[in-house]
């Protein structure tokens, strides 16, 4: 066990370097375009080439990139261009307040999709399981913008219960967080909650559920313990994959409730070439993506002994 | 037996069980009626679709969504269960019904352990704390001869061999010393040797216990070893019922005759006494013909009187056994006995011809790369699993060459090293000249791939169910270079459904919409498109029913013995194997133990392996006499083989510490009749034989 978890660190570091590599290669691989996003269009070809020595960017390729590595580690993620301050400054905040509105969003969503898909799965073709489907058939379909608009209109116009936006201006509010977090749950919940579903459906129907189900075992008995364990492999890795998107696929909600989070940061780094801002967000989002699989893969073994003791 | 006196455990009295489809209400059991005393055993037998594990289910009170019991009355030690909860049913199961299943992997849940599995059943029936429980569990598990039942428990079921994971879970069903136990095909997936134990095992638990026992199989030869009374049932219906011994002796129904003209019994003989198939397929259950459901394949139907109503169960007083039962409208005036189809004839033996196939200490070794993180700092060498050594025998044209031996013998590896799906570490394969066991299947020539051709286990696996029947054959035709001209491919895949007696309309269907035994038979034309010298057969009928099973036989011998092909048989099935092959080759761990013409290794002198093989394959036949041996212990794991001897950790005529340290010699029984063993030839040669068949008109062991 040990030695699969030191493997599957190793793994991670690789790939991030790999990956880190690539995208400094595709931001800073020309200096003079860098030159050019720092310095503004109207500058000289002169003032251009100055820039470049003076701040190195004369040197090779690799030379740099181990270099901008070391500062990267050391939490130096250089100085933004519109925001004309240390990107680490806006950085962490940005990721901060993405991070608990996707913690919140993702223990309530998982919570919801669990419940509801082994509900489902538990009696193949009841009215329950129908209703659950369509339910989530129907919430998976509408785009977070819409939702973002028709709970907006119920919750805000029509009850006026929640405030509609969710701009933090005077401190942490966790009233502001109730509809974002309703629009991703709404959103997210239907697609893990059919895989949970599907997995559990035939769960209940292998040979062994039988011989629970046969020993005169009483049925939560038989849900909770020899069911629900083995229900939970397939859906494991689509819950894992559901965190990426909760960081970095969350921009379009993050606009429709002016939220400052990291998506938004994203955004408007990329659409200004804001390429340290851009780095730093690429950065952690492919941490975020292969640190879940590598938990995924690790609670994989976990959750099936078969795998664990090959 | 069974008590008048007693209120019987079980009795089931016009049981009908219906499945709901789309199609409709399906019958899947009709009219049955069962008692079951205390103590008793009592066999259901019959083929797949006869509605055998309906009845278990039924009993259970577990039909799933679809299923339900539609009349009749399951009373369980007099109480009629239809009047009890849901919740006194569940009380009911795993203490006073339990149930052994068919596949003990799939039965067991994968991500809990042994121990937690077991420790359950007392714990929610008795309420037992979990010092208590683990303590039963422990000792239900030494009962069952697990030798270190605490490691077991902390095991997880895929860590165990089959065998081990089958007494876990018949430790489990009689863990609360249950009244009733319903066995579904409990030894169907395991080993031979590995049956006979748990068979022997079960009776010896049951008799302590006073357990009665319905043992459901289609396993003919077994049911005479385990039951009292026994049920045939066709197609949702008992057909005959009776003592074990008047159903054997004088089977009445056609039915029942049929399946023992079937079985490969030991007197049967590939030439003088061919098996018999039933004709026809088992009726869909909403297709089942008015009248006896076994018309349209009996031999005497008579219409007018077997296709009018609904047939009752009569009794038969030829014998003086009183529950002796026949659903036959005319068992009284018919003779199957006696009968003899018209197409069965005497067959020529056919000679065999020069050298085929010649296989010269063939190895194969498969290295084990240890990826633990000690042995990448101590560089420690690969490890070595000898899965084939020294391998060497030869095949005629014509012949049939049977290869022996259960499951990890290596057997499976010889036919991939022949295939070219690997290649072999040492050694020849000379298939008329050409040494191909250097040669990847993707090196060989067309005609090389042509020459050697398979007929795999599974007939539902092997065809693609994407692409037509016709297309199948024909592709081969195509790609071994025989014909490319699509009228005459056509032509030819026409040709080779005649010969494997299809009609020629399946070259446009899909493999789903053939049976088991047709899509078989499809294997068959498959391999046989390409004229191949060698056709080798990997367990070809083990996945099928007797009955279809004999016909796919029958016609298996007939190409062979008009294309002359040379046959390697694979298989566990003694029986089998005794009735088609010429030569055998016993393997045991990846060697030959003993190889010879049939008649030779299935008398004395025997390796001692080939001896208790033959002892534990069942044999439906009460005038045969045979010794009893029981293998004790596992199969050596092949990564460390004993160092002498492969056998020697469960030979029973074990020598000394020769056997476990030095390999055998190889000794010369006869002109080709070899036996790796330390034992002294002469010694070998005073054994009794195993099997002994009464003199009737055929004597092959003699």
């Amino acid at each position: 066990m040990l030695q699969l978890i030191l493997r599957r660190i190793g793994m991670m570091i690789l790939i991030m370097l790999v990956v880190a590599l690539l995208l400094f290669m595709i931001n800073e691989g020309d200096p003079r375009l860098i030159a050019r996003s720092v310095l503004g269009p109207y500058a000289q070809a002169d003032q251009l080439q100055l820039w470049i020595e003076q701040n190195g960017y004369d040197r090779s390729m690799f030379i740099r990139y181990f270099e901008w590595l070391g500062r990267v580690m050391t939490g130096d993620l250089g100085h933004s261009i519109i925001y004309k301050r240390p990107v680490a400054d806006i950085f962490w905040d940005r990721l901060g307040n993405t991070g608990i509105l996707a913690g919140v969003t993702f223990v309530i969503m998982v919570i919801v999709a669990l419940v509801l898909g082994v509900l489902a799965g538990m009696k193949e073709g009841s009215p329950q399981d129908r209703a659950i489907s369509v339910l989530s058939i129907a919430t998976t379909s509408v785009p977070e913008y819409a939702s973002a608009v028709i709970l907006a209109g119920i919750f805000v116009f029509w009850l006026g219960w929640l405030p509609g936006t969710s701009s933090m201006t005077s401190g942490f509010n966790i009233v502001e967080l109730i509809l974002p977090v309703m629009v991703l749950t709404l959103y997210g919940f239907g697609y893990i909650a059919r895989m949970t579903r599907a997995s559990m459906a035939e769960v209940m129907t292998t040979p062994y559920i039988r011989t629970a189900v046969l020993k005169g075992l009483p049925y939560r008995h038989i849900i909770m313990k020899h069911a629900l364990r083995n229900a939970l492999i397939a859906p494991f890795t689509v819950i894992m994959l559901q965190i990426n998107w909760l960081l970095s696929g969350v921009v379009v909600t993050e606009f429709a409730f002016g939220y400052k989070g990291f998506g938004a940061l994203l955004l408007e780094a990329a659409l200004r070439r804001d390429i340290f801002v851009i780095e730093a967000c690429g950065i952690a989002a492919v941490f975020v993506a292969v640190f879940t699989q590598t938990i995924g893969d690790l609670g994989y073994t976990y959750l099936n002994p078969r795998i664990r003791f090959k | 037996m069974s008590d008048q006196d007693e209120t019987p455990v079980l009795e089931i009295t016009g049981l009908r069980l219906s499945y709901y489809t789309r199609a409709g209400e399906i019958p899947a059991v009709m009219d049955f009626d069962l008692k079951i005393a205390k103590g008793e055993s009592v066999g259901l037998v019959g083929e797949s679709g006869c509605g055998k594990s309906t009845v278990a289910n039924g009993i259970m009170r577990y039909m799933g969504n679809n299923g339900g019991i539609v009349g009749g009355t399951i009373k369980f030690k007099g109480r009629d269960m239809a009047d009890m909860s849901e919740e006194e049913v569940r009380r009911l199961r795993g203490k006073d019904i339990a149930m052994i299943y068919q596949e003990p992997m799939a039965s067991l849940n994968p991500s809990l352990t042994i121990g937690q599995q077991l420790m359950e059943v007392p714990m929610n029936h008795e309420g037992a704390s979990e010092e208590e429980a683990h303590q039963r569990s422990f000792d239900m598990l030494s009962a069952v001869h697990i030798p270190d039942p605490q490691r077991l428990m902390d095991s997880y079921p895929h860590q165990v061999s089959g065998g081990q994971q089958q007494r876990v879970v018949i430790a489990m069903a009689l863990l609360s010393k249950p009244a009733l136990l319903l066995l579904d095909e409990p030894t169907t997936a395991l080993d031979v040797t590995v049956e006979a134990g748990i068979v022997e095992l079960i009776a010896e638990l049951s008799k302590e216990t006073g357990t009665s026992l319905l043992y459901i199989s289609h396993n003919l030869g077994l049911m005479l070893e385990v039951c009292d009374r026994i049920c045939v049932m066709y197609s949702g219906e008992v057909v005959e019922e009776g003592h074990i011994d008047s159903i054997f002796s004088w089977p009445t129904h056609p039915y029942t005759h049929g399946l023992f003209g079937c079985i490969p019994l030991p007197h049967a003989d590939k030439n003088a006494r061919p098996l018999t198939a039933i004709k026809g397929q088992l009726p869909l259950p909403h297709q089942r013909p008015k009248g006896c459901y076994f018309g349209p394949r009996c031999e005497f139907f008579e219409a007018g009187t077997c296709d009018q109503d609904q047939i009752p169960m009569a009794a038969v007083h030829t014998d003086d056994d009183p529950a002796h039962r026949v659903r036959c409208a005319r068992w009284d005036v018919i003779d199957p006995k006696s009968f003899v189809p018209e197409e069965t004839v005497k067959r020529e033996v056919i000679p065999v011809g020069e050298t085929v196939l010649e296989v010269k200490d063939m190895r194969k070794y498969y290295e084990v790369k240890d990826s633990s993180l000690a042995a990448l700092f101590s560089g420690g060498e690969a490890k070595q699993v000898k899965a084939n050594e020294s391998i060497s025998f030869r095949a005629g044209e014509g012949e049939t060459v049977a290869i022996v031996g259960e499951s990890g013998c290596g057997k499976s590896t010889f036919a991939k090293v022949l295939m070219g799906l690997e290649t072999a570490t040492e050694g020849e394969v000379n298939l008329s000249g050409t040494n191909l066991g250097e040669i990847a299947v993707g090196d060989r020539t067309a005609e090389q791939l042509a020459s050697l051709q398979m007929v795999f286990q599974n007939p539902n696996d092997t065809l693609n169910p994407s692409h037509s029947i016709g297309y199948q054959i024909g592709r081969v035709i195509k790609r071994f270079g025989i014909e490319s001209d699509p009228a005459k491919i056509q032509e030819l895949v026409f040709k080779l459904l005649d010969t494997v007696k299809l009609p020629r309309a399946f070259a446009t269907r899909k493999p789903r919409q053939l049976s088991g035994g047709q899509k078989q038979r499809i294997g068959i034309a498959r391999a046989f498109a390409g004229n191949p010298k060698t056709v080798i057969a990997d367990e070809p009928i083990s996945a099928l029913d007797v009955s279809v099973a004999a016909a796919v036989t029958e016609l298996l011998m007939e190409i062979q013995r008009e294309h002359r092909t040379t046959l390697l048989f694979i298989s566990h099935d003694l029986s089998a194997v005794r009735y088609l092959a010429d030569r055998v080759v016993v393997m045991y761990l990846g060697q030959i133990m003993e190889r010879g013409a049939t008649d030779e290794v299935f008398s004395p002198p025997y390796h001692p392996y080939t001896e208790a093989l033959l002892s534990a394959v069942p044999i439906a036949d009460p005038e045969v006499q045979k010794r009893r041996i029981v293998l004790e212990g596992n199969l050596p794991s092949p990564l460390n083989p004993p160092k002498g001897c492969p056998f020697s950790t469960r030979c029973p005529r074990k020598i000394g510490a020769i056997c476990d340290d030095e390999v055998p010699p190889v000794q010369f029984a006869g002109d080709r009749h070899a036996i790796a063993c330390h034992i002294d030839m002469e010694e070998l040669r005073k054994v009794e034989p195993v099997i002994t068949i009464p003199d009737r008109d055929m004597d092959a062991a003699d």
